[in-house]
């Protein structure tokens, strides 16, 4: 096992007879959060779910806290905790009796448990709850919850499928709050998310996946500066004419997306005076960021899956 | 990629068994209500009324007849019915399974507890009916309690085929074949409401096969103080489409849901 939690190698998954996950490698390393980014239909879930045994690959090996998956993968699931990406609560129980029914799948019982179920509404702010329906709750509550009873078991990995996603701004800096100081106490995060901003906060290492493949790999910065000009000037307005001119302005890139010119630089003055004086064109001159990296890896194409 | 093994046997089967007792005795009085007040309205109304023209039938004076065939058919329409509707809910519009799966369970714990959960929703149902059938009468041996054990093989033995309808299902509406083209006949053949003996010659052999006709062979001599025949060879009947069934539901149930 040694420093990595997860190791997968020539990973590969086939839904009849089609190639989804096509000998993907990972090396997840003990403690810290690992994203893996990508856009629908890149394989994200698949991946998790055969890291998790509940899908057996079709090719490849898996190790996850020194057990080989998916033959073991019943003894490794009982350190991992799992925040699926669609809440599946059990509507028949109440928030604490949700925490407490999951724990006995663990075979985890008895006042340990209704301590930590305690502890864990607190952490989550769900304490005032506990006796509350699931049907009751708010989509934030709910995936605090689903964040709550994947801790039930004290997991030394914690797996989280897009966590945030359709979350509103406070509940999103909350859940990351709480994930930065499970962090820093030792658990190791992988999580999924095809949100930037989630990626930047939280993760110390990201793969970027599309189609099945993996793209690039590295900390967040590192990957910005691999794969993007530092700086980024994104114009709006009447982008025809425009174009060319700053085309011809030599080392910047530039892609133009419906009514928007991004230009990537490392001399963002000069495409600024350019375009300073002229009237009916606004920009907007911002640092690079993973975001950037992630469509010019992935495309801007739409993903309909 | 079907994976045809046979079902393992682990202690999961018992935490998911448990999950559903916990719910269970939060809805324990309306539940109870429905076990109770349907038998009770079926024995008053048929058992009385119709026995009332029928007198005896199979040596039984006709409520008891009916109660004891009643009886056995409760633990097959309960069972079939949480095998059904219950299982297909926690499958998929809950997804409870799938939180169950990113546990220490296995799709074969989860089967397995499900099985065990509707044969025990049969005895839970069958027994609240023999209770009424010897409130009003219709059952006056001691020795229909022995018929406990059969209620729970008989839930067994219909909760397989109907977790196996569940999983291949796309609705709900998907029941309503399995439901009027197995059940129902079932309920209308199998000797519930008249001995199979009066049915057409042809008709008897197919008839003969079904589970239903079993469990009501066992169980209505053993509650009516008649003496039992064959008893070996019903109860390897039942415990076969136990076996089958539970086997069949394991191989569907993981198709659906390890992908």
């Amino acid at each position: 096992m040694g420093n990595h939690v997860i190791t997968a190698t020539n990973l590969k998954k086939s839904f009849n007879g089609e190639l989804v996950v096509k000998g993907i490698g990972l090396r997840v390393p003990r403690g810290g959060c690992f994203g893996l980014l990508g856009p629908n239909g890149a394989g994200k879930t698949t991946t998790l779910r055969m890291l998790l045994g509940q899908s057996p690959p079709t090719g490849g090996a898996i190790e996850v806290l020194g057990l080989a998956v998916p033959e073991q993968a019943r003894r490794a699931r009982q350190n991992i905790g799992v925040v699926p990406q669609l809440d599946n609560l059990d509507p028949d129980f109440t928030v604490a009796e949700n925490l407490e029914v999951y724990a006995g799948f663990f075979n985890l019982g008895g006042d340990a448990i209704r301590k930590r179920t305690r502890e864990l509404l607190k952490f989550v702010e769900l304490n005032e709850k506990a006796n509350t329906r699931i049907s009751e709750l708010s989509g934030g509550m709910k995936r605090r919850l689903s964040i709550a009873r994947a801790l039930v078991n004290e997991p030394e990995l914690l797996v989280l499928d897009e966590p945030t996603t359709g979350l509103d701004p406070q509940v999103r800096h909350l859940i990351w709050a709480r994930l930065r100081e499970l962090k820093n106490t030792g658990t190791t995060l992988l999580l999924t998310t095809h949100f930037m901003e989630e990626a930047e906060r939280l993760c110390d290492d990201i793969v970027i996946m599309d189609n099945g493949a993996i793209l690039s790999q590295g900390h967040p910065r590192r990957l910005i500066s691999r794969h993007v000009e530092p700086e980024v000037v994104e114009i709006y307005g009447d982008v025809y004419k425009l174009t060319r001119a700053l085309m011809d302005t030599g080392s910047n890139r530039v892609e133009v997306a419906g009514e928007t010119i991004y230009c990537f630089t490392d001399k963002p003055r000069e495409i600024i005076q350019q375009i300073e004086d002229r009237s009916n064109i606004h920009y907007l001159h911002r640092p690079a960021n993973l975001e950037d990296v992630f469509l010019r890896l992935t495309g801007r194409g739409l993903r309909e899956t | 990629m079907t994976d045809w093994r046979l079902p393992q046997l682990r202690g999961g089967m018992f935490l998911v068994w448990r999950r559903n007792l916990l719910v269970w005795r939060k809805l324990v009085v309306p539940s109870l209500l429905l076990n109770f007040g349907e038998p009770f309205l079926y024995l008053l109304g048929l058992g009385f009324g119709l026995g009332h023209f029928i007198g005896e039938l199979g040596g039984l004076p006709y409520v008891a007849f009916l109660a004891t065939g009643i009886i056995a058919s409760s633990s097959m329409n309960t069972a079939t019915f949480e095998g059904l509707f219950s299982v297909y809910t926690r499958m998929v519009p809950q997804q409870t399974y799938e939180g169950m799966l990113a546990t220490p369970l296995e799709v074969d714990d989860i089967v397995g507890g499900e099985m065990l959960w509707c044969a025990t929703k049969g005895v839970i149902s069958s027994s609240a009916i023999l209770l009424v059938a010897f409130l009003l009468g219709a059952i006056t041996h001691w020795q229909a309690l022995l018929c406990i054990p059969l209620f729970f093989l008989t839930g067994l033995c219909f909760a397989g085929p109907a977790i196996m309808v569940s999983s291949f299902s796309r609705s709900y509406d998907f029941f309503n074949y399995y439901i009027t083209l197995v059940m129902t006949p079932m309920f209308i053949f199998c000797g519930v409401f008249y001995p199979i003996a009066s049915l057409p010659a042809v008709v008897q052999p197919i008839v003969q096969v079904l589970p239903l006709s079993h469990a009501i062979a066992l169980i209505r001599p053993l509650a009516s103080g008649q003496e039992l025949v064959n008893v070996l060879f019903h109860l390897a009947v039942l415990s076969g489409f136990a076996f089958v069934g539970f086997w069949g539901a394991a191989i569907l149930v993981r198709r659906r849901l390890i992908k």
